[in-house]
């Protein structure tokens, strides 16, 4: 088997695994910070139920998000060694940068969450779930900084032949702030939000339903859905910046996402479609004439690079570029719509029960969006591991042997699907179990 | 500051992040190994899992920053090491994944079976990196075969050489012996004693490998002696008065001072290890020519002097920091175990 397809493979399935977790722990730590705030200024005990409840879930969820952590800070060397040769001068400093400056705030403060709470203060307590949704945000900043910097690198010069040609840096801050790095990152963070959010909302929804644990139920419905409307359409504002970043620094990749073959003037934006890269066509295409003109350059008669401008061979692969990209923005799109249908709905949202259905049924839909969200962004960046720089194939380890590669896929597979299998039978445990008031041993004001 | 400069301070800081990471995570990778041996029933296996609950990741992210530092610091080790033992590693990765989600997992459900399978998971994933790590450290001592492009040139067997093997076995008596000194300052009762029979035990085990180490290591790894100044011999006499002064406080009741000599035992070893090494971070075993060295030497596979620089800055600003708060939190849960309703 092709050593670089399985790396590929391996690269791809453990960072979809990872990226399962931890956007819903950076969300749900901002809502947890929410609740433990509003405890701290009402000392309403349902407040305090909340906490205790979320934070359990949390913990396990971090858990699993750690354990599948720990293999990508090493797999950029175990498989991509010629690639990590190439931009360990850049690339390795937001990585040690993020160990330094987040995995240590979220980890120590962690425990804190989880052992701490009758031996430090209300006031500390919260301030742990604090750094905690700091320290996580901050992991979220430094290897999206190490992503973009290979999605749009900058402040580089080549060095260096043959197995020690290389990218040195020239200018820190500039390689950090790539152009790339901001809208990647504010777009990774509110779908992290969003994500946090309908996990709150869709399990409130459930205890309606179900007629259970009213009072918790409504408050984490409201403040799930709150936030989901706010997120959902900060979203789209920071696609939106984002697409304008693609179509200005990664033009064949714009290109591939609205299977745009042929350089256009007053090009159209794709709303359905299926693209055909073998006949360079989309069949059955609906567009919106000149809009994708006008969202990339404001001016609804600029040209629009299409895939012609390219060598055949630096084309993304357009189907898989074009599909995932489409089905995000499709389910922004009814991310706004069911949020804001919430909150226009009153008092009825907490009793419609096709209101309360459909906000339980897209608990797993911001998931599925955020893990197109990245096959869109890393297929349509190919064939290049950094772009425009280190071809993918030309980036793969030399001495590790395709058999290796392969039992490690499987080994990867069986177990990350067996913790995934266990993580979900555990929390729907605790959540049929419900929240259980914390308060049958009152939490000390003062450390012991 | 000059290049040549910066790589020497970065050699030493990667020192420094590896040895923390086998001090801290040491106790608790030691308290997972020990975990059927010195906790009998699940009273007492809770005991140990919060003994070392609230630290074991923040330990880990010891291990973390370590590579980081070294993906960015020496880029060309971080590509070979890692691509080169690759089997290895994979088997290290399997393990903490394993112990990682065993914390958590374990008190979710009440059924023995349940437990028992996450108790054996933390024992196992505990085990492999204990004793992986040593023989990594073995094989760097020794020098492994590589070509003239920096790239590994054995297998995996290459790896499991006797005198690694026995450098991972001493690994093992290391974080075992300091594993149960951790046990014997958290917890009391049964466990705390069971744990101080482990301690002792550990600490003759470690004696004698040590010893067997050193002599081994003149045969097999001669190169680590040759251009020494004398004044290396201060660090092998420190380890014996470090294990020295281990052994009488855990003859006097004294656990907290044992953690500490015994720390310091660990950091003497650490120190050695470097020292032995300096320049390389990767000697080659075969004869190779890289830029000039014989092996991956601090000087031929360093990141650009602007890297380096950039580095030492965000270590100033972070480590000082993370420093402050981990030593809070440490002290927020000092003392011993209390098994409360919350946790695991
Ligand atoms: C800091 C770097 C970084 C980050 C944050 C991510 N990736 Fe990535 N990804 C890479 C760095 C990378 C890479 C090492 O550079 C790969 C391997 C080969 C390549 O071209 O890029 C890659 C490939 C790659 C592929 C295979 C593409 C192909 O080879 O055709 C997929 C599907 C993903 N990644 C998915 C993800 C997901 C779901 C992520 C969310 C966590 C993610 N990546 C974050
Ligand atoms: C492929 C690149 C990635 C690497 C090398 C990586 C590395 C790691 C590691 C080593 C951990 C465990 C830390 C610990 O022990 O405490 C971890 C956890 C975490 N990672 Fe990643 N990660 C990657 C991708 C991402 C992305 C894209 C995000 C966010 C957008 C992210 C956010 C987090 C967070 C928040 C955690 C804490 C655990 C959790 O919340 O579930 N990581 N990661
Ligand atoms: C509402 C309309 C949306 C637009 C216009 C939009 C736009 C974009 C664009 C252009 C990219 C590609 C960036 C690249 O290739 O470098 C992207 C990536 C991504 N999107 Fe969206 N998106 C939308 C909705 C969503 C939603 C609802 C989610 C998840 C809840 C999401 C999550 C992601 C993620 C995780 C990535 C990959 C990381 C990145 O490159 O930022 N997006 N999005």
């Amino acid at each position: 088997m092709d050593p670089v397809l399985l790396a590929r493979i391996q690269f791809g399935l453990t960072a979809a695994f990872h990226f399962l977790y931890p956007p819903v722990t950076i969300g749900l730590a901002w809502l947890i910070v929410y609740i433990g705030w509003r405890y701290l200024r009402t000392a309403d005990p349902e407040y305090e139920t909340m906490m205790a409840f979320w934070i359990k879930l949390f913990a396990m969820l971090f858990a699993v998000g750690v354990a599948t952590g720990i293999t990508m800070e090493f797999q950029f060397g175990t498989n991509w060694s010629t690639y990590s040769r190439f931009v360990g001068d850049i690339f390795g400093s937001p990585l040690a940068a993020e160990g330094v400056f987040a995995f240590f705030l979220e980890s120590t403060f962690l425990g804190v969450l989880i052992f701490g709470r009758r031996r430090v203060s209300r006031g500390f307590y919260w301030f742990s779930t604090l750094m905690v949704a700091i320290g996580s945000t901050l992991s979220a900043f430094w290897i999206i900084v190490a992503n973009s910097w290979q999605q749009t690198p900058t402040a580089y010069r080549i060095v260096g032949e043959g197995a020690f040609r290389r990218a040195e840096l020239t200018n820190f801050l500039a390689a950090v702030f790539n152009p790339s790095t901001l809208p990647r990152y504010t777009h990774t963070v509110v779908a992290s939000i969003l994500t946090g959010a309908f996990f709150m909302a869709g399990i409130g929804a459930w205890y309606l339903l179900k007629g259970r644990h009213r009072e918790f139920a409504r408050r984490s419905l409201h403040i799930g859905l709150a936030a989901a409307a706010a997120a959902s359409l900060l979203i789209l504002v920071t696609g939106h910046l984002h697409s304008e970043q693609v179509g200005l620094t990664q033009p064949a990749k714009m290109a591939a996402f609205e299977g745009l073959f042929r350089t256009e003037q007053g090009a159209g934006l794709v709303i359905w479609g299926f693209p055909d890269a073998a006949n360079q066509t989309v069949r059955l295409r609906i567009a919106v004439p000149r809009l994708l003109s006008f969202l990339l350059y404001f001016d609804p008669n600029a040209t629009v690079a299409g895939l012609d401008q390219f060598p055949r061979e630096d084309w993304p692969p357009v189907e898989l570029s074009f599909y995932p990209y489409h089905l995000m923005v499709l389910l922004g799109g009814w991310f706004i719509l069911i949020s804001w249908l919430g909150l226009l709905l009153g008092k009825r949202r907490f009793t419609n029960r096709t209101f309360l259905w459909a906000v339980l049924l897209s608990l797993p839909l911001p998931w599925l969006s955020l893990e197109l969200g990245w096959m869109a962004a890393e297929l349509g960046r190919q064939p290049w591991a950094v772009y425009g720089l280190l071809r993918t194939r030309d980036a793969v380890s030399v001495v590790v042997p395709a058999e290796q590669v392969l039992a490690t896929i499987i080994l990867f597979v069986l177990i990350y699907s067996a913790l995934l299998a266990l993580l979900i039978f555990l929390l729907v445990r605790e959540i049929a179990r419900g929240p259980a008031s914390p308060a049958h041993v009152p939490a000390k004001e003062v450390a012991r | 500051m000059s290049h040549a400069l910066l790589q020497n301070i970065w050699f030493l800081l990667i020192g420094v992040l590896l040895t923390g990471y086998a001090i801290l995570d040491g106790f608790d990778l030691g308290a997972g190994v020990l975990l059927p041996w010195v906790a009998r029933n699940d009273r007492e296996r809770r005991m140990v899992f919060h003994a070392i609950g609230p630290f074991w990741d923040g330990n880990e992210v010891w291990l973390l920053t370590g590579g980081g530092a070294l993906f960015a610091a020496f880029p060309h080790v971080y590509a070979t090491v890692f691509s080169g033992f690759y089997l290895a590693l994979m088997l290290v990765l399997f393990a903490l994944i394993f112990r990682a989600v065993s914390f958590e997992f374990r008190s979710r459900v009440e059924s023995p079976r349940w437990r028992a399978f996450w108790d054996g998971a933390l024992c196992v994933g505990s085990l492999v990196p204990a004793l992986l790590l040593g023989v990594a450290v073995g094989n760097v001592m020794r020098g492994v075969p590589l070509t003239a492009d920096m790239e590994y040139a054995g297998s995996f067997f290459t790896l499991l050489n006797p005198f690694s093997l026995l450098v991972g076995i001493t690994g093992l008596a290391m974080f075992v012996t300091h594993g149960a000194v951790y046990l014997m300052n958290k917890t009391n009762g049964a466990v705390a004693e069971r744990a101080r029979k482990w301690a002792l035990r550990g600490w003759f085990a470690l004696l004698i490998l040590t010893l067997l180490t050193g002599a081994a290591a003149r045969w097999d790894a001669p190169a680590r002696f040759q251009g020494k100044p004398a004044l290396i011999w201060v660090l092998p006499a420190l380890v014996l008065l470090f294990m020295a002064a281990t052994r009488v406080f855990l003859a006097q009741h004294h656990p907290g001072k044992a953690f500490l000599t015994s720390s310091l035992t660990i950091g003497g070893l650490m120190a050695l290890f470097g020292a032995a090494c300096y320049p390389y971070l990767l000697p080659a075993r075969n004869v190779v020519d890289i830029a000039g060295y014989q092996g991956l030497s601090i000087f031929n596979a360093s990141a650009s002097q602007l890297t380096l620089l950039t580095m030492l800055i965000i270590a100033l600003i972070g480590v000082p920091i993370m420093l402050a708060y981990t030593a809070y939190i440490y002290r927020i849960f000092r003392g011993k175990v209390v098994l409360e309703e919350e946790g695991y």
